[in-house]
């Protein structure tokens, strides 16, 4: 196998972005995941989608368009799924749907950029800039950075929203804020895994790592691998076999969270119970 | 000197959108004293617990903690200082968290932003899961525990965070006759050894410590009577409480038939 490709200043960039991305990508997952918002997610990553597509229509950074559109979806669905007056699966398919709607809406009425709207759609690793993988290194720089210096908070937070509240932390600003950096992660790599498969790298690998381990410092950094070995072993495949790089790096990240699913040994829970724990993996 | 209390709520009002949860409720608890909430779901009771450590917001009235108002401005700072153990929720069994880590969470608020748990905050988590017999469990995922243990758990972790008040919202609800017993005396010798002031809520009658300095009934979001248990606890009382005739309350309580007689 010819690996000069690697040489490349276009492969390193794609290399580097899978690395921020699926870090930052990763880490949000990790809240998706526990915080049980999914939802939120999915609707969010849509959202962006729809706002860069406007953004492309009326002139505007679409970046910033895609930011603004999670964040606007974000205060939309936060505040309904926080008190409980709609169930999850309503308000997403509300505004999955919609949100989806207006991408396809501004798509067909801004038809001479069809193919760059097309694009942000799945996205296009082998293409990003400099300062594409600029921005995604600010944003996975600052994820990782606050979930470092809030780990306290935010496992609280994770625990129980009510008792983090009831104990004296700032809860509620914490659950905003991880929505908050999740419409940043969002955006920044809609231009390099595209608005509708951002969100499996989002979530897969967070997923996998939720089966392997009852400590939370460590999903985070099982959970961060996962997100860049998707990334790059997904980027080695498009390459190989000449198939599009967003969707190789989708399939990676769920063929791992499959494998972690069935070697989960959370799955043997029951025999567990009635076995000493002194060896099991909770640390502390 | 004039009596000092530590919470006190005047004509307090809360609402839930079109619901009026509590409709002018209006009490004051001594400090070290042990107070029993109890009345039928509904009653308002939870939410008179959670309007003392600000998580429940007034629409009318004024509670004050502490010699503290619960503002917005200062509730992170009071919730410290109370303890709360709210109804058993259910936790995810896969939840990546020990219960050490979980007792811990009661420290948190206490220690600050941008502070880690030392040595001496472990020594107190370690203490707490003692005091509650809990230290076999200490390395298991908290989502592994029973129910029984689980609340157990959130005593001990409502005791590493050192509080004065202790706040309990039916923390026997669910749990089977020996360990509600168990959680029973334990919370009531936590209160006497820490010298903390308790607020204590249930629907459930057995469930009430008799050893409550006073009792709290309320229904619909009003208090309906308040005193000593013996005095207050009667059968009569207790028929007009949960609308059940006289007879059906004597039937299946004997025992607050026969202390009356």
């Amino acid at each position: 196998m010819d690996l000069s490709i690697f040489g490349y200043q276009f492969m390193q960039n794609a290399m580097l972005a899978a690395f921020l991305g699926g870090i930052a990508c990763a880490v949000i997952g990790v809240f998706v995941v526990l915080l049980h918002m999914s939802f939120i997610g999915v609707a969010m990553s849509h959202a962006a989608f729809a706002g860069a597509l406007f953004g492309l229509w009326v002139g505007i950074n679409p970046l910033i368009m895609a930011f603004a559109f999670s964040l606007v979806a974000a205060l939309v669905i936060g505040p309904l799924a926080d008190r409980g007056e709609l169930h999850p699966e309503t308000s997403l398919g509300v505004i999955f749907s919609l949100m989806l709607g207006l991408a396809f809406l501004f798509l067909g009425l801004n038809p001479a950029s069809r193919s760059t709207g097309l694009e942000l759609l799945w996205g296009s690793i082998l293409t990003v800039t400099h300062s594409d993988v600029l921005i995604l290194a600010i944003v996975a720089v600052v994820v990782a950075g606050l979930v470092i210096a809030f780990f306290k908070e935010i496992q609280a937070t994770i625990f129980n929203r009510n008792i983090a509240l009831a104990v004296g932390l700032p809860a509620t600003v914490i659950f905003y804020g991880v929505l908050f950096l999740t419409g940043a992660t969002v955006t920044a790599s809609l231009r390099s895994i595209g608005g509708l498969l951002i969100f499996s790298l989002i979530l897969n690998p967070a997923a996998a790592a939720y089966q392997l381990t009852y400590n939370m410092k460590r999903m985070f950094i099982i959970a961060a691998a996962f997100g860049v070995l998707s990334g790059w072993i997904g980027l080695l495949f498009s390459y190989v076999f000449n198939l599009p790089s967003g969707a190789t790096i989708v399939v990676m990240s769920s063929v791992i969270f499959l494998l972690s699913a069935i070697f989960s040994p959370k799955r043997k829970v029951k025999i567990w119970r009635r076995k000493p724990v002194e060896d099991l993996e909770v640390e502390k | 000197m004039i009596e000092s209390f530590v919470i006190e709520i005047e004509n307090a009002v809360v609402s839930y959108r079109e619901d009026v949860a509590l409709r002018g409720v209006s009490l004051k608890v001594r400090a070290g004293e042990f107070v029993g909430v109890i009345g039928p779901n509904g009653a308002g009771k939870t939410t008179l617990l959670t309007i003392v450590n600000g998580l429940g917001k007034l629409v009318n009235g004024r509670v004050i903690v502490l010699g503290k108002s619960v503002t917005n401005g200062g509730r992170h700072e009071l919730r410290k200082q109370v303890g709360y153990v709210a109804q058993v929720d259910n936790i995810d069994p896969r939840m990546p968290m020990s219960v050490r880590e979980v007792v811990m969470v009661g420290r948190y608020g206490v220690l600050g932003l941008f502070k880690r748990p030392g040595k001496h905050d472990w020594a107190i988590v370690d203490e707490s899961l003692e005091l509650v017999g809990m230290s076999h469990l200490a390395k298991r995922p908290i989502g592994h525990l029973s129910g029984g243990e689980q609340q157990r758990v959130s005593i001990a972790r409502c005791l590493s965070q050192e509080p004065k008040i202790f706040l309990l919202d039916e923390p026997t609800a669910s749990l089977d006759w020996k360990a509600q017993t168990e959680i029973l005396e334990l919370v009531k010798s936590i209160h006497d050894e820490r010298h903390l002031t308790t607020l204590f809520v249930t629907h459930d009658l057995d469930a009430l410590p008799h050893t409550c300095d006073r009792v709290v009934l309320m229904k619909e979001g009003l208090i309906f009577g308040e005193g000593t248990p013996d005095k207050l606890i009667s059968a009569e009382s207790l028929s007009r409480l949960y609308n059940l005739p006289q007879s059906v309350v004597e039937e299946r309580h004997p025992h607050i038939h026969k202390r009356k007689s």
